[in-house]
């Protein structure tokens, strides 16, 4: 009983710091409209600011506290909103989702270059010198009581703002509608301003208060969202009261499991992944309704032509290549995963860009992949791949199974607390069976992964896998190119521009979405697969959520509807970190700085830089001659290089310079003026009307 | 009542001159004049994307005219912030959704408190215009009937002593009697001294109560003038498409 009652008043702490956290979701949220993933970041932020002030300076705390509670959170909530939010307020949910994903990642880089992880740094609870009292037989500690009592405090001020107050009221209006809460007087910008302070304000509190009872980690920090989200969902993102339930729940179910849970092999994760476990669950069964908000503005997605994607794919496989004859061996393991990865971002394509599901788990499912490959395929067996693809799409497809309930923001969340049962709990197990079958994962370490036999040839030399991975995403390209022009592929469009438009149309949105899940898990765990023989050895680690979202922000910069996203997110999510590694170990948390910035600026642009590359180079691509003349000067420098004329450098710098010159001819080559940028209702309009319109409109009427 | 008549010599309380308006490089608006002065109801009629609502938002603020001048009360106030606009007393309920969904009725009711008055008195004034919205005071207004729903936009607008009271497509999908009932509250209105300018495609309901009666059609004020017979045979030529 005693124990009952310690544990008790653990969870009841907890408890009280993820409803902290979370009314600060539910703040931005309904105030706002922002579902905020990097909320957890801030509170990280909070803490670690708190550390350095308090006790890597030795400030006295009251006023550490005070700067960072009334100073650096206010500032760090008005930068968010100024300069991050402001811009994607009118544009969807989607936007505004990577704007706080990028946040959330830049966050964790920042804090891991300005505060380095492998220091400890202690955190000293408050009043850690008073004894703690008893109540009843279960000892309290002040710190707890002082959890406690802040987050009551924090329940009626927040209670009595919001309801019985103008400025909460307003708050809540101008979700409901901007426009007309402007017409009544109201201003949505100190709105939203007011509630970010509000929000960000919470989030440190509750980041100070958590931090002494778990390390100061940055990305063990940043992932209290996922307490806090499944406590702000029981309250559907909008009731307090219900989020404050929601957080008990969690906080009772993490302290007990804690205290009660048997000691076996298989159940610690369980604990760590419970909280997502309850995500999960409470995202399926409480009932959500969007906010009512603008109407998203659709991305077009570009349409490939068949010989565009053909010689899309032949670059690739020639890039390939090229780099297999002329890196070392260094470079093509540093430079290789490129393919491998792009293939796992490619997946997001159908997805993401065609479907409109966001996922934040397909790097996941590439471990598993990557898993199913290591275990079949130990000896190569070729036989083995297919049946890790197998794997990866029945994944996908139950992940789809209850995923069909929740939509936009609710699916992203919704994987991602799938992204985290998987690293914290499935990862983590040991190997088991299941129905006489023999299950081994990640066999809690690291899994060596054999390259793949091809009928009798073995391939595990880097270049080799290098090139095999490049042929694959050129294939999977070809494939998703296929994808886009064929009737599902429009059917993903529509079923993206309109679920019910497209029930009425005939199509079964159900079937779509599961098979759309499959196919992109199947992409993915194949990319995956092969990311595993490139790596040789891999851990669970390397799939976790927080490896997911980079590749997620790559793969939106570069523009989730094209498929040269797949090529552009492996090269842009590999390179710079080897580029900068010259330089020392930062340069991976500086990269992915440089890659949360980079999603943040491009936000704006939901298309991504992909489309402009396209149009960049499609002149040279179309051209009849330029074309082979581009591919014979390549082949003559690799020749040269081959018989050891010129240098490796040399080489690279010539076959750029060679490609880059063409580019320009063929874009000036280009015969007749380009073609009409007006839609054909617009001519007359935009533009002036001309004598050839009138040929132009009755072809296109006679053709049909 | 007299007021009307008074009105109609009185200076002009809002007044529109020259108003163009567009969106992206598509003009609607091709230079509107209209006046209305206090205590004065102005029916602007027209067929369907002919400009009218976004007449009111320019009046309102929440668009902004490419030229022209905006009067209210002898002030210019071209192109002035809508929330400014609102605290001088311009009340819009726009088409359709003059409420938010998710707020309580008495979260309207507060919200109206920029005004200056404080909720009990707002609360009074409104319930005693409509009693079925006390009734419902804890309820989204969301869940509301329609005809309730446009009740509290109306109670909304007139618990702040509106000068200016902008009412567009109030009758769009209520039962006639609920409309004759709306127009009902919104002529006592007019009857306090406030300048009224409603918004209608379908005339009938609307010209029972209003004074004055202009006509809008591809971007100009076609028509002006008492709401009599005349007035009938002008918008089926519009409305039909007959005067070229
Ligand atoms: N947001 C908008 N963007 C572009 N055009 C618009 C927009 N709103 C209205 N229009 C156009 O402006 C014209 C006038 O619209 P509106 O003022 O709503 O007409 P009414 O209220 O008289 O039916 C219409 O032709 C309509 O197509
Ligand atoms: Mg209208």
């Amino acid at each position: 009983m005693e124990q009952f009652l310690t544990f008790g008043v653990v969870g009841l702490a907890t408890a009280a710091i993820y409803a902290i956290i979370g009314s600060g979701l539910v703040l931005t949220y309904t105030t706002a409209g922002v579902f905020n993933f990097a909320h957890g970041a801030a509170g990280m932020m909070a803490a670690f600011a708190y550390w350095q002030l308090a006790f890597g300076w030795g400030w006295p705390v009251p006023l550490a506290l005070a700067v960072v509670l009334l100073v650096l959170a206010p500032a760090f909530a008005l930068f968010v909103e100024r300069v991050l939010m402001r811009p994607v307020q009118s544009l969807g949910e989607a936007e505004r989702l990577v704007m706080t994903v990028a946040l959330l990642t830049g966050c964790i880089a920042l804090a891991r270059w300005i505060w380095d992880p492998n220091t400890p740094r202690p955190l000293r609870p408050f009043f850690a010198d008073q004894p703690a009292f008893h109540l009843g037989p279960a000892p309290v500690t002040w710190h707890q009581a002082l959890t406690l009592g802040v987050a009551a405090l924090i329940a009626a001020g927040l209670w009595l703002l919001l309801n019985h107050t103008r400025a909460g009221t307003e708050m809540r209006a101008c979700v409901d509608d901007r426009a007309l809460a402007r017409l009544t007087g109201a201003s949505p910008q100190r709105a939203a301003r007011f509630a970010w302070i509000l929000a960000t304000q919470l989030a440190a509190v509750g980041g100070i208060l958590i931090a002494p009872n778990i390390a100061l980690d940055a990305q063990q920090l940043s992932l209290l969202i996922v307490s806090a989200y499944t406590a702000a969902v029981f309250g559907r993102l909008r009731s307090l009261p219900l989020t404050f339930l929601g957080a008990l729940v969690v906080g009772w179910l993490e302290s007990y499991l804690t205290g009660y849970l048997p000691q076996n092999d298989y159940l610690p994760g369980l604990r760590l992944a419970a909280p997502a476990l309850l995500l999960f669950l409470a995202l399926l069964v409480f009932p959500h309704r969007r906010l009512r908000g603008r109407e998203r503005r659709l991305v077009r997605v570009p349409l490939p032509t068949p010989r565009g994607s053909l010689v899309f794919a032949g670059c690739v496989v020639l890039l390939a290549v090229l780099l297999a004859t002329v890196l070392d061996e260094e470079g093509l393991i540093s430079y290789g995963p490129a393919f491998s990865l792009g293939i796992v971002a490619l997946s997001y394509v159908p997805l993401a860009g065609y479907a409109g599901q966001i996922s934040l788990c397909q790097l996941s499912i590439a471990g598993i992949g990557a898993v199913v490959w290591a275990h079949l395929g130990g000896a190569g067996q070729l036989w083995a791949l297919p049946a890790a693809v197998l794997v990866a799409a029945a994944v996908g497809a139950a992940i789809a199974v209850p995923a069909l309930r929740l939509s936009g923001i609710y699916l992203a969340l919704g994987t991602a607390a799938f992204a985290v049962i998987l690293d914290r709990w499935v990862f983590t197990l040991p190997s088991f069976e299941v129905l006489g079958v023999r299950i081994a994962l990640f066999d809690q370490g690291s899994v060596e992964v054999q390259g793949p036999n091809l009928f009798g040839w073995r391939l595990d030399s880097p270049a080799e896998l290098l090139v095999l991975s490049a042929v694959v995403m050129a294939a999977s390209s070809l494939a998703v190119g296929w994808l886009r022009r064929g009737r599902f592929g429009r059917g993903l469009i529509a079923l993206r521009d309109s679920e019910a438009a497209y029930a009425t149309l005939g199509g079964r949105p159900l079937a779509a979405k599961v098979a759309v899940f499959a196919l992109s898990a199947a992409i993915a765990g194949l990319g995956g697969a092969l990311y595993g023989m490139q790596q040789r050895t891999v851990t669970a680690e390397q799939f976790n959520l927080l490896a997911n979202l980079p590749v997620f922000l790559v793969a939106v910069i570069g523009g989730l509807g094209a498929v040269g996203t797949g090529l552009f997110t492996g090269f842009a999510y590999i390179a710079p970190p080897h580029l900068l590694g010259h330089f020392g170990t930062w340069a991976h948390d500086v990269s992915t700085l440089g890659i949360a910035l980079a999603g943040m600026g491009l936000a704006h642009n939901p298309a991504g830089v992909v489309p402009g590359l396209r149009e960049e180079w499609a002149p040279l691509a179309r051209d009849r001659v330029l074309l082979p003349v581009a591919c014979g000067a390549l082949g003559l420098l690799w020749l040269l290089y081959g018989t050891g004329l010129i240098g490796g450098a040399i080489f690279l710098v010539a076959a750029v310079l060679v490609a880059v010159a063409l580019r320009i001819r063929a874009t000036a080559r280009q015969d007749g003026p380009p073609p009409a940028p007006d839609p054909v209702e617009w001519w007359g309009i935009r533009r002036p009307w001309r004598a050839e319109d009138r040929e132009v409109i009755a072809r296109g009427i006679a053709a049909g | 009542m007299t007021g009307a008549t008074a009105a109609d010599s009185a200076a002009p309380l809002l007044e529109l001159r020259g108003i163009k308006a567009a969106y992206d490089r598509i003009t609607v608006l091709h230079g509107v004049d209209l006046t209305v002065a206090a205590g004065q109801v102005v029916a602007l009629l027209g067929p369907n994307g002919a400009g009218k609502t976004t007449t009111l938002n320019v009046i309102a603020g929440a668009h902004r005219p490419s030229a022209g001048t905006l009067h209210l009360g002898g002030r210019d106030t071209t192109g002035a912030d809508p929330r400014d606009l609102a605290r001088a007393g311009v009340c819009l309920v726009p088409e359709g959704r003059g409420i938010f969904p998710n707020l309580t009725v008495r979260d309207h009711l507060r919200m109206m408190t920029f005004t200056g008055r404080d909720r009990p008195e707002i609360e009074e004034i409104a319930y005693a215009r409509f009693p079925v919205l006390a009734r419902c005071a804890h309820r989204p207004a969301g869940t509301l009937s329609g005809g309730q729903q446009q009740m509290l936009a109306l109670a909304r607008g007139l618990a702040t002593d509106p000068a200016v009271l902008l009412l567009d497509e109030l009758s769009m999908g209520l039962a006639p009697v609920v409309v004759a009932e709306l127009y009902e509250e919104v002529a006592q209105l007019a009857r306090q001294g406030i300048a009224v300018l409603v918004v209608e495609q379908f005339a009938a309901a609307v010209l029972k109560i209003a004074d004055h009666a202009a006509v809008l059609a591809r971007g100009r004020v076609q028509w002006q003038g008492h709401a009599d017979s005349s007035l009938h045979a002008e918008l089926s030529s519009y409305y039909l498409g007959s005067a070229a």
